[in-house]
């Protein structure tokens, strides 16, 4: 069985130690956490996890089963590419000294902008789908960025 | 009504029914104790270590089907249950073990007698809360009952901060809990059950595979009626033992490790296996690619992570056992002509008279799987068995005439030594009518000796047949089979004299080097109304037979003593 790489969304009640529920789970039986994000869902008692990560057929499975089990866990839904939108956000601390019309360029082909100027660096934000981050991330380096930032990746289903 | 949080737990204790507790008091649950000692609904029970009290709740649960109850103080108090509530995970027990903790101030400060109780017990429970304050404590108590007993049971742990055992709030007790985020599946898919029914007629070598979630469901009665109806033969795990009572036609006997050629080799062969409460332990499965290689496989379980996790799953039923037995029965009566799988039972039948599980008997020395027949025959169905791990465990499953379920108490799961005696202890509280029989080790028994004074001081007696080969056997058996014979720490030369030990503690003890001192030894063991231990010198140099290697095939079992 071949490694995959997937992100599973999970709503679970908004109590005290329930995220460290889920990161048990996954380090106690040796399952990838590659990012994870977790934030209130407005309006409720419940909060949304997107939780990336990587394993077989059979590992994903029993992480989905797994997280179900967890007596504070509402839903837990397994995305597969066609139904899922995702979409990670990076800030990225560049050096004044570079191009700064060049990186702005690079910026909104990511869906990003300038977001901050100070004197000696200025900030970039750009939010797109996970491999599209990870692309720019690659060719920003050719502006010498001094600090990079993931969001972890939030997933949606369609 | 206003109540200090510790008066809640009382008064939630006794809604909840509980008759029996097991503890032991300190500082961060001095309010709670003080509660205990003004009430009069249930009896407390004060282990001498915490690990026993957690085990003794343990044994009552098992034995009873109720939810064992204990309380521990906060630091050592808690870590001391740790092995317990994790023997107890492991083995799916319901219990609720109530921790005391520092005060809510003093959490994260490395207060005395403070430890992230939560946080060790988080991975060992199937449910934690520590509790905020004394307004959500009800609440909690409800919830926590609900779930070690609901769905598939398991351990749940509540750390309350001496504070709130204090505090005072409305006790407000909720009469039905209904979690949105926890509702197990009871009824099992019909439509799956059908096409399982439908497999099963179809089948030629088809075999029940039974675990101890049947014991769980309390399927026993229609475990037996799936039989009857299918003519299908059985094997049981470790943990199902009396589910299918030792006279059953139908019995192969237990499949594993150490189970019988018949029980192992049907499961090698079979051509569809339906797996009833049990979760393909490594144990059971040996290697996995040879295992069940011809077989496609039900598999009936309430906990849906149990399915699949080990293998690849056919007909998946998601349920109780029991209600998925009682649909199940009326559709194979429709399917199934039991007249179909004689040949297979008489193949098994074959295999059984081939290997029959047995031992070469001996008039000079004690064999330890004559002791298990024999306390078999004497006592039979009037016991409830316990026992500690390792050899003498083995034996125990393989040579005792079980007739019914919950007459079987043992550590599968996590293997616990030092389980046997605080198990007894607590099954005997369960069971007052009953003799109860531990049988144990040499090494096992000194693991929670100490409760010998729980026996005596409570008035609980019953009967530990220590199988006495001065050595830790099991290991040894190990390190002689698969390590040239390097005896490694196995060989206890140094042992206290248990007859002396046990009077000690206010008991009786026996030691016996021949078969008629073991028989006159037990015969009186069981008329004491106080603990009693029967120190019985076996062979020492037997083996737990048949064996499958630790990752051998299951159908390739060492079957005598000149193979290894
Ligand atoms: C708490 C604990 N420690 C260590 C072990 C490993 N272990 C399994 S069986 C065994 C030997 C048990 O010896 P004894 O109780 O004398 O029983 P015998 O095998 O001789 O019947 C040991 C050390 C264990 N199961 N539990």
């Amino acid at each position: 069985m071949r490694d995959e790489r997937r992100v599973i969304s999970v709503v679970t009640l908004n109590e005290h130690g329930v995220l460290s529920r889920i990161s048990g789970l996954f380090a106690g039986r040796g399952y990838n956490i590659e990012s994870l994000t977790v934030a209130p869902i407005p309006g409720t008692e419940y909060s949304h996890l997107s939780i990336e990560t990587e394993g077989n057929e059979r590992v994903l499975e029993q992480i989905v089963k797994q997280l179900h089990k967890l007596i504070p866990v509402l839903k837990v839904t397994d995305h597969d590419k066609e139904t899922v939108v995702e979409k990670e956000m990076a800030l990225v601390k560049i050096p004044m000294s570079e191009a700064i019309a060049d990186v702005e360029a690079l910026c909104r082909a990511y869906n990003g902008s300038i977001v901050n100027t100070g004197d000696d660096v200025f900030i970039v934000m750009v939010a797109d789908e996970p491999k599209r981050v990870k692309n720019f991330i690659h060719v920003i380096q050719k502006y010498h960025p001094k600090e990079v930032v993931l969001s972890g990746v939030v997933a949606i289903e369609r | 009504m206003q109540m200090t949080g510790a008066q809640m737990l009382i008064e939630a204790l006794r809604l909840e029914g509980v008759t029996h507790v097991f503890g032991y008091p300190g500082g961060a649950v001095l309010n709670i104790y003080d509660e205990i000692y003004k009430q009069t609904h249930f009896k407390h029970y004060l282990t001498r270590h915490e690990q026993a009290a957690v085990v003794a709740a343990d044994g009552y649960a098992r034995s009873s089907g109720e939810v064992g109850v204990a309380i521990v103080t906060s630091g050592p108090g808690f870590t001391n249950a740790v092995t317990g509530i994790a023997t107890a995970y492991a083995d799916s027990t319901p219990m609720v073990i109530i921790s005391g903790q520092v005060p809510t101030g003093l959490i994260g400060t490395d207060a005395f007698q403070e430890i992230d109780a939560v946080g060790i017990s988080r991975p060992c429970t199937k449910h934690n809360y520590l509790v905020r304050n004394a307004a959500e404590l009800p609440r909690i108590i409800k919830e926590a009952f609900y779930i070690a007993k609901s769905g598939r049971p398991g351990p749940v742990h509540i750390d309350i901060p001496k504070d709130v055992t204090a505090e005072e709030a409305a006790f407000v007790y909720p009469g039905e809990i209904k979690m949105k985020t926890y509702n197990p599946t009871y009824k099992g898919n019909l439509k799956q059950i059908k096409k399982a029914a439908e497999a099963i007629g179809k089948a030629k070598k088809p075999v029940f595979y039974i675990g101890g979630g049947a014991v769980l469901s309390d399927a026993g009665e229609l475990v037996l009626e799936m039989l009857k109806a299918t003519g299908i033969p059985a094997v049981e795990t470790l943990m199902a033992l009396g589910t299918v009572p030792h006279d059953n036609p139908l019995r192969l006997g237990m499949v594993g490790m150490h189970g019988s050629y018949a029980a192992n080799m049907a499961m090698s062969e079979a051509d569809l296996m339906i797996a009833l409460g049990a979760r393909f332990d490594d144990r059971v499965t040996g290697k996995l690619s040879e295992f069940a290689k011809h077989a496609r496989i039900i598999h009936v379980d309430i906990d849906p992570s149990s399915i699949g996790k080990i293998v690849d799953i056919d007909y998946p039923i998601v349920g109780d056992l029991k209600n998925v037995l009682e649909e199940m029965i009326p559709e194979v009566k429709q399917t199934v002509n039991p007249e179909r799988y004689e040949t297979w039972r008489n193949t098994l039948k074959r295999y059984n008279e081939i290997h029959p599980l047995g031992y070469t008997d001996s008039d000079a020395v004690i064999k330890p799987q004559w002791v298990v027949e024999e306390v078999g025959r004497m006592l039979g169905d009037k016991a409830v068995v316990s026992t500690d791990v390792g050899q003498h465990q083995m034996w125990a499953a393989q040579f005792y005439p079980f007739s019914y379920q919950r007459q079987w108490i043992t550590s599968g799961g996590l293997g616990t030594m030092g389980f046997g005696l605080p198990a007894a202890l607590g099954a005997k509280v369960a069971n007052p009518e009953k003799t109860v029989i531990n049988f144990t080790g040499d090494g096992s028994i000194l693991m929670n000796i100490h409760d010998l004074m729980t026996a005596t001081e409570y008035r609980i007696p019953f009967v530990n047949v220590i199988l006495n080969n001065n050595y830790l056997g099991m290991v040894r058996q190990w390190q002689t089979m698969f390590y040239q014979n390097r005896l490694a720490e196995s060989v206890i030369d140094m042992q206290p004299d248990f007859v002396k030990l046990v009077e000690a503690f206010g008991g009786v003890g026996y030691r016996v080097t021949t078969k008629q001192e073991f028989r006159e030894a037990l015969e009186d063991a069981i008329k004491q109304d106080r603990i009693a231990m029967i120190d019985v010198v076996v062979n020492r140099d037997e083996h737990v037979l048949p064996m499958v290697p630790t990752g051998g095939a299951l159908y390739n079992m060492i079957l005598t003593d000149k193979e290894k």
